[in-house]
């Protein structure tokens, strides 16, 4: 029952934020109160629980399970599940969130009270995709996270949103439907009769292997859409250029990586034959991504598109575990998928702040705002090593682990993905002297030493900068928690020539080397 | 033992670093002050502490390990936040103590009335606590993460003065070309991991030899250690960071040179030495590589304008010299030298500073002259670092070195031996005459420009300890029986299982002499050229042929002109051409299909109903005769 709390509550504060419609200041207090009750509840849970697994289920490590009958006829049911990834990955949304809704404190919203409503939907949609392990309930919170986008993008936006909302909007539909037919497909050709996930674990075995393939094709197309992986990329872009200024659409919506998990908690160990054979495209997708990725953050001129390419970036290194497919990457994804969004998190309100101060977001006609901004400075250049994957921030733990576990398969790749350490020294703190180092552009009397970081403002950075430290220094505090799950997961995920085999020795596995 | 001090040494600078950024500007410049140099010279005492606890031991050689915690323990890839003292981590950080404290007293009076006052110590202690984690770090991630902190201290401080883009850009020049070394090192250590399944460097170091590290695995991990290694000390070809990175203050280019980056290369390979000797063609291109950058330092630094740079090249020179004593395994020599040089070299950096200070910030060795009588202190500073710099006979420890190093080069054997020692007396002679001539050229002369008075104590405090220790520091490593202990090298080669072949003292032999008479011949040299006969100096750079090996040596051999057009413009041109995201026009394209598609049917929905009359009869036809001939 608690899951469904976990659901409902933000959209419960969407609801009280479109019953205060008529007082901005009661809707954006009504979304801040139910995103920090959503926090406070996901961190109870994630410290009574533990992390032993208690559901005796396939395909995670489960701590709870709660299923309600929803459409019996075709085997539809509302089904909720958590395990420690899923936890991790709600926490982060609550966190985020949070985050997101401050981020937008003072901005004076036109029409508050839909704006939060959106927002927090958004959200409370967001958190029953990580948690839905039904796979129509799961199709249902996906476009349920859609929908908002495009409002929020198209209504609050920059002068281009309701273009850049219908990109969106349409990328994202078809990311859906993929998935969607992806998932009626596996149930009718399986046989399974049934959507949910712990039923559907291992039927694509039994299919044969192009239908598998093709299965298998429609959920990637799904989530490499929403991760987004290279080639279907520019609508993020897009969707982070023309987001509203504020910056709370860009974390709420943008952020958090639902494709990640999905590729993660889905993709592999529903197909997991399919997508070993598929491994090697995917290797090339993932390593294309890191280094495009970097090369395009290093020629953007917009600070926020420069952001959305870092992520394309990182989420490279995600790709990269999940056709790796081993624990040491899958954790170090874990890791990643964190630390990316709480560093772009980070830099989108980072880049908010300063177009808010100087009304630029243009990095050719910013510089040197260091000398009357410093705590901005100081904690973007905080950001900007998290960027770059410098140790003791959490995204050098990622991505160190998904070398590691890349190198016990591929020299090659891991070289190649070690490129994007190079290129991250080339573009990170190319953004940081172009907006706060150099000579100052913006006049002083435009932006004063009065203009850095308010306390809310400092709170935000800091927290964020805070937990990528702490993660970076000690990691087990997450990895403890998924451990168990990503251990369950790669189980289900194994290809069946190597699942009968006895887990062999981590240590000298040279046979796996091609 | 316990050491209970260890973890104090890194952990005061760091706590400095956290108290001055966490205080910001609510902490008062004394508070600064005290905090920044009393972290480090705490951190000095632990260190001292602790090598009165270590010489305690019975088995000084296996070394001490103090558990923290476990950072990162996935799937056998555990790596703990763990500290490791043993005879080369000892010496190391009571080096890079020593001499960063003396350079961050030095500090307080250089960067006194800087608006970045508070910034500046911040990032000087974090500099000094990243160092000092990366030669006690017990296993090799915990090296890596001090080794990238080095890299991005070095980042921050050469681009200190952040409002001009110049410093910045050097700054962030350093930062790419060490960090290419850095991911190449990061390669080499997942790769020991992948063949050795450990993270920790002494099981490493052991399994090393083993049968899993058939193949070519191990020398390739070798190699990119290598380059990381080169990255950091600035070996060719990743040499060019180095001398860009005087933008920053005097103080940090000590820091970087003497205790801190540049010595972060030559602990490793020290470290990993057993890898190295398992493979011996990367061992010799060790030396091939420190030999090469070690003539390219010193032909740069001899006609470099800027007194900054000659001391930059000279560091690249002498990390060549540490480089080859590495490759020939003397790698105690190595340490050796590493001490001297440090000393030595930061005391002519703050030397230098205190004439930029007296100057206003002048650099260019030409506008300076005659500050011998003005400016005693520096003066004699920069003497006594020259001397030990070009290894002059007896009292300096630079002289003690640089024989070891030359020694063991011939005792390697071989034709290889003996070029590497010819190779070290070019040097010799070349280092004698950079040196000399900055020194002659600064301080003896026609005075140029009139200095003002530099005043406070803590600069010359620290110019005067430091003097003295370069002198006193000889007394580490003197010929066996001359003292009562043992010296450094014997000292830190226990390290190795297989003892480094150190070189044999050939008293008094011909080649024992031979460095000496090349630092005299040298000096000699550099006083002709630059004080008796300065125009036959002017004569040779304006020559036809030395015009243009004077501009080729100037520029550091034309490396940036080719790295610039072989890596950068390709790059940067790169970016230009795919900043239009061409990707996006296949859904641009889609979207303008779908646009004609639908101009097209619109065009069909004209409300006429002729139009729709004559299309349904044509479409009735075209059916029927489809139908008519698929059934005939």
């Amino acid at each position: 029952m608690v899951l469904t709390w976990l659901i409902a509550i933000p959209m419960l504060g969407a609801l009280a934020a479109l019953a205060l419609r008529h007082n901005g200041r009661g809707a954006r207090a009504a979304a801040l109160g139910a995103m920090v009750a959503e926090l406070v509840l996901a961190s109870w849970l994630w410290w009574s629980w533990g992390n032993a697994a208690i559901v005796p289920l396939p395909g995670g490590a489960w701590l709870e399970v709660f299923q309600h009958s929803w459409i019996p006829m075709i085997g539809a049911s509302f089904l909720l599940a958590v395990d420690g990834l899923s936890l991790l990955m709600v926490l982060l949304t609550a966190l985020i969130g949070a985050m997101s809704v401050l981020s937008a404190w003072r901005a004076r919203v036109r029409r508050a009270g839909v704006f939060y409503f959106l927002l927090l939907w958004m959200l409370g949609a967001a958190v029953g995709i990580f948690l839905a392990m039904d796979l129509l309930l799961l199709y249902v919170f996906w476009e349920m996270m859609i929908i908002p986008l495009y409002f929020l993008i198209a209504l609050w936006g920059g002068s281009g949103g309701p273009a850049a909302a219908t990109k969106t909007f349409i990328f994202t539909q078809v990311s859906g439907l993929f998935m969607l037919v992806s998932s009626i497909g596996l149930v009718i050709w399986s046989g399974a009769g049934s959507f949910d996930y712990f039923s559907l674990i291992g039927v694509s075995a039994q299919l044969p292997s192009h239908i598998a393939l093709w299965l298998m094709l429609g959920f990637l197309a799904a989530m490499a859409i929403k991760l987004p992986v290279v080639g279907v990329h520019t609508w993020l872009v897009d969707a982070h250029q023309q987001a509203p200024i504020n910056g709370a659409v860009d974390l709420s919506g943008l952020v958090i990586k639902v494709g990640a998990y999905g590729l993660i908690r889905f993709l592999v160990p529903l197909f997991p034959d399919a997508a070993a054979d598929f491994a090697t495209v995917g290797r090339v997708l993932a390593v294309a991504g890191i280094l495009y990725g970097g090369v395009m953050a290093f020629a953007q001129s917009d600070l926020k598109r420069l952001a959305a390419y870092i992520t394309i970036s990182h989420m490279g290194f995600v790709l990269l575990a999940v056709f790796v497919w081993n624990e040491l990457a899958l954790q170090g994804a874990v890791v990643l998928i964190i630390s990316s969004a709480l560093g772009a998190a980070g830099l989108f309100v980072m880049a908010g702040i300063v177009h808010a101060r100087t009304g630029r977001r243009d990095l050719a006609n910013l510089g040197g705002l260091w000398r009357t901004m410093p705590r901005l400075g100081g904690l973007s250049m905080a950001l900007a090593m998290a960027a770059m994957g410098l140790p003791m921030l959490a995204s050098f733990v990622g991505e160190i682990l998904v070398l590691a576990g890349t190198l016990k398969v591929s020299v090659t790749f891991t070289a190649l993905a070690a490129g994007g350490f190079v290129i991250s020294v080339i573009y990170a703190p190319w953004l940081i002297q172009k907006v706060f180092q150099g000579k100052p552009t913006v006049d002083e009397d435009v932006v004063t030493g009065a203009d850095d970081l308010s306390r809310r403002e400092l709170a935000m950075l800091a927290a964020a900068v805070a937990v990528l430290v702490w993660l970076g220094v000690y990691p087990h505090s997450v990895l403890d928690t998924s451990a168990p799950a990503v251990r369950a997961i790669q189980q289900a995920g194994q290809p069946t020539h190597l699942k009968n085999a006895p887990p062999g020795p981590v240590r000298f596995n040279l046979e796996e080397r091609p | 033992m316990r050491m209970s001090l260890l973890w104090l040494i890194v952990a005061l600078p760091l706590a400095a670093f956290l108290a001055i950024v966490l205080g910001g500007r609510a902490l008062p410049r004394a508070a600064v002050s005290a905090i920044g140099t009393a972290a480090t010279g705490g951190a000095a005492i632990a260190a001292a502490f602790t090598a009165y606890e270590f010489s305690q031991l019975v088995q000084p050689a296996e070394g001490i390990t103090q558990q923290l915690w476990t950072w990162i323990d996935v799937a056998g890839f555990t790596a703990q936040v763990a500290l490791y003292l043993d005879p080369l981590s000892l010496v190391m950080v009571l080096a890079v103590t020593v001499v960063s404290f003396l350079i961050l007293l030095y500090s307080t009076r250089f960067m006194a009335g800087d608006e970045g006052y508070g910034r500046f110590f911040a990032y000087m202690n974090l500099f000094v606590a990243m160092m000092l984690l990366l030669v006690l770090a017990d296993n090799l991630l915990l090296l890596y993460l001090a080794w990238e902190g080095v890299g991005l201290c070095s980042y921050l401080l050469i681009s200190f003065w952040q409002h001009q883009a110049a410093n910045v850009k050097a700054g962030r020049k350093a930062f790419l070309v060490t960090r290419i070394g850095d991911t190449a090192l990061a390669v080499g250590i997942l790769l020991l991991f992948t063949h050795l399944g450990t993270l920790n460097i002494r099981e490493a170091l052991d399994l090393a030899g083993g049968a899993a590290f058939a193949g070519s695995a191990l020398p390739a991990a070798a190699l990119l250690i290598l380059a990381g290694a080169a990255g950091k000390s600035a070996q060719l070809p990743l040499s060019i960071w180095l001398p860009d990175a005087m933008a920053g203050p005097t103080p940090v280019s000590a820091l970087i040179h003497a205790a801190t980056m540049a010595a972060a290369g030559v602990y490793l390979i020290a470290r990993m030495l057993p890898i190295f000797q398992l493979a011996p063609v990367v061992m010799a291109l060790v030396a091939v590589v420190g030999a090469a950058t070690m003539l390219y330092g010193a032909f740069s630094a001899m006609v470099q304008r800027d007194l900054k740079r000659v001391l930059a090249y000279s560091t690249i020179s002498q990390l060549g010299y540490m480089f080859i004593a590495l490759g020939v395994g003397a790698a105690g020599a190595a340490i050796f030298h590493f001490i001297a040089h440090a000393l030595s070299k930061s005391l002519l950096f703050l030397a230098a500073g205190a004439v930029a200070l007296a100057l206003h910030h002048q650099t260019d060795i030409f506008k300076m002259g005659g500050l011998r009588r003005a400016m005693p202190l520096a003066f004699w500073s920069f003497l006594i670092g020259a001397a030990s710099l070009s290894a002059l006979p007896l009292l300096t420890s630079g002289f003690f070195s640089k024989e070891l190093i030359l020694l063991g080069a011939l005792s390697s054997g071989g034709p290889g031996g003996v070029a590497l020692y010819a190779a070290g007396l070019i040097g010799s002679i070349l280092t004698a005459v950079y040196i000399f001539r900055a020194l002659f050229i600064v301080f003896m002369g026609r005075r140029k420009q009139e200095p003002e008075p530099v005043r406070g104590a803590a600069l010359a405090l620290a110019l005067a300890v430091l003097a003295v220790l370069v002198v006193a520091a000889s007394v580490i490593q003197l010929p066996p029986g001359w003292l009562p202990w043992p010296g450094v090298v014997e000292f830190v080669s226990q390290v190795y299982r297989a003892p480094a072949e150190g070189a044999e003292h050939q008293a008094l032999s011909v080649a024992a002499v031979l460095p000496s008479v090349a630092a005299i011949l040298g000096l000699a040299a550099a006083y002709v050229l630059f004080v008796r006969k300065p125009l036959l100096a002017f004569g040779l750079a304006a020559s036809p042929w030395g015009g243009p090996v004077r501009r080729f040596w100037l520029s550091g051999w034309q490396l940036d002109a080719l790295y610039d057009r072989l890596f950068v413009q390709p790059f940067v041109a790169a970016a230009r051409a795919v900043r239009r995201e061409w990707i996006d026009v296949l859904y641009t394209g889609i979207a303008a299909v779908a646009k004609l598609l639908h101009r097209i049917l619109s065009v069909s929905q004209s409300g006429r109903l002729r139009w729709y009359w004559a299309g349904f009869v044509i479409g009735t036809i075209v059916l029927l005769a489809i139908v008519v001939m698929t059934w005939s």
